[in-house]
């Protein structure tokens, strides 16, 4: 089944033409990556899908919704969670708390029942409470869940911001160069990571990364970008022959 | 020794009345950056609500209190709404201008309409004096302090403990990442503006009770010590709010106790100009490091 469908996006900057005509169809459980040099629009690309930036033409429609238009956190609570290229954390606050802002919108309590502790609040706080922890077992963070998210470990900060991203029950998720500035050990255990992700919560993913390995391991279709333009699409097999994506994009990493 | 406690009874009575108007400041501060001039007049506006509230529906001092709260957290969300909420994208120096210029138009507005001269407040309270430790002391100053610290143990419980409170800590923490929790940044800052608002109305209120007489331009003074409170606590920080509240309220009474009273606002600001100067964030504020 279609989960969305981005039709002929195209998006100006005062003349500077960033993405132009880009098409994908994402299919429901899928595992996309997207790649492209620096500059070659992939972010724009996923600003533009969480609502940042309104496209100059073209629609987004998820999960038979015209998104295109709507509000970051109107296209979040339809089910699109992202994470940053530079991780992107509420630093001062506790790791727990983190995780707890992202259920906000799935509580019914008011304000007012809060001040009186009704049985409702307590009730909806303790699940909260419950399943915040879950999370951060699931990511091996439990033990820091009083830590300041900004005293973490460069490691578990990318996973805080994927727990959270995923606390708010995304059906999509966008990944944006979730192995920036890691190791190549640490890439790998985050390839993991982002596979079992995807079939543990049943999720699709299209994810923007530098790393050759990360993206040709778990990728199940790749999309090449590069200077706003697709200029390929195919399986990892068919991307890492394919002259064009070479030129642009390999031929770089070979030099060197 | 019974001066000494009458006087302290003063400085807590006048400081919780600085830290419930500087929290509405510190609050839209740690959402919005701004700084929000307009408050000091709606602590103005919140005393003439209960004027008229009680003075025209005859009601006693709660349900006063309560329905002025809410029509004062109305005419804050207002204000955010027509005047704020269209500049959000604009440089931080519109936003203050245009804040400088709802300040002013809610005073000659009230002072247009309802004129200028002074009014007395409805007596809400059956005054009655009693001896505490050999100071006397009355039942106004008591309900003052106690309505107050309840207030702001309250606000504090909602920050500290319920959703809405998360949200808001979060804006001031990083405002992108907030609406990609599902959460609307316009629904956050018109809580803010709301709470904010309602305890600036109680303090109008209780200055009302406290100083029998209102009058448009009552927001002036007090506005600019409660902000100078917020700053010296460290702007942004509810408890900054609180302490440099009641730290205020103690320079200023106890200046005037010890010295002509002339001399009060003087060294409450010298106060101000020394802690700025040693400790440019406020006394609870951090450090900023900017990483490079």
């Amino acid at each position: 089944m279609s989960l969305m469908q981005v039709e002929n996006i195209t998006m100006n900057f005062d003349g500077l033409r960033a993405v132009q005509n880009f098409n994908l169809d994402l299919q429901e459980g899928e595992l996309i990556g997207l790649i492209g040099p620096n500059g070659a629009g992939k972010t724009t690309v996923f600003n533009i899908l969480t609502g940042v930036y309104i496209p100059s033409q073209g629609t987004v429609t998820f999960a038979g919704e015209n998104i295109t238009k709507h509000a970051p956190w109107q296209i979040n609570r339809s089910g699109i969670a992202r994470t940053f290229q530079n991780i992107r954390l509420f630093d001062n606050m506790t790791v727990l708390d983190n995780i707890k802002v992202a259920m906000n919108y799935q509580m019914k309590y008011k304000m007012f029942s809060a001040v009186l502790r009704t049985p409702k609040y307590r009730q909806e706080e303790s699940m909260v409470l419950k399943e915040s922890l879950e999370m951060l077992q699931l990511f091996n963070l439990v033990e820091k869940y009083n830590f300041l998210a900004k005293n973490l470990s460069y490691g578990e900060q990318r996973r805080l911001e994927i727990a959270r991203a995923l606390t708010t029950k995304p059906r999509l998720l966008l990944l944006d160069e979730p192995a920036a500035g890691m190791n190549a050990k640490e890439s790998e255990e985050l390839m993991h990571l982002i596979s079992w992700i995807h079939k543990k919560f049943n999720l699709t993913i299209l994810l923007i990364e530098h790393h050759m390995p990360v993206v040709m391991g778990i990728c199940q279709r790749i999309k090449v970008l590069d200077f706003g333009q697709t200029i390929a699409e195919g399986t990892p097999d068919e991307i890492k022959n394919n002259p064009k994506v070479i030129e642009a994009y390999l031929g770089e990493e070979v030099d060197h | 020794m019974s001066y000494f406690i009458q006087q302290l009874l003063n400085a807590l009575q006048l400081g919780s009345i600085y830290a419930l108007i500087a929290l509405g400041y510190t609050m839209v501060y740690g959402v919005l950056g701004l700084i929000n001039f307009a408050h000091g007049d709606i602590f103005m506006a919140g005393a003439f609500f209960g004027f008229f509230t009680a003075y025209l529906l005859k009601l006693p001092l709660i349900p006063t209190l309560i329905l002025s709260m809410l029509l004062a957290s109305a005419l804050g969300i207002m204000i955010e709404r027509i005047a704020y909420r269209p500049l959000r994208k604009a440089p931080r120096m519109s936003l203050i201008i245009t804040a400088l210029g709802i300040s002013l138009f809610l005073e000659n507005f009230t002072r247009a309409t309802l004129g200028g001269q002074p009014r007395s407040f409805p007596k809400l309270l059956e005054i009655q004096d009693f001896t505490f430790l050999g100071a006397s002391v009355t039942n106004l100053q008591v309900v003052i302090i106690l309505v107050s610290i309840f207030l702001m143990l309250v606000l504090r419980y909602i920050v500290q403990n319920t959703m809405i409170g998360k949200a808001m800590r979060a804006v001031s923490d990083n405002k992108e990442v907030l609406a990609l929790m599902g959460i609307s940044l316009d629904t956050v800052i018109m809580v803010t503006f709301g709470l904010g608002s309602a305890l600036a109305a109680t303090a109008g209120i209780l200055v009302g009770l406290a100083y029998p007489v209102i009058d448009p331009y009552m927001g002036i003074t007090v506005g600019w010590k409660a902000f100078i409170a917020a700053v010296l606590g460290g702007i942004g920080l509810i408890n900054g709010a609180l302490v440099g509240g009641f730290i205020l309220g103690f320079i200023e009474i106890f200046a005037a106790a010890l010295l002509p009273s002339t001399y009060r606002d003087g060294i409450a600001f010298t106060i101000l100009i020394i802690v700025l100067l040693l400790k440019p964030t406020g006394l609870l504020g951090r450090p900023v490091i900017k990483k490079v």
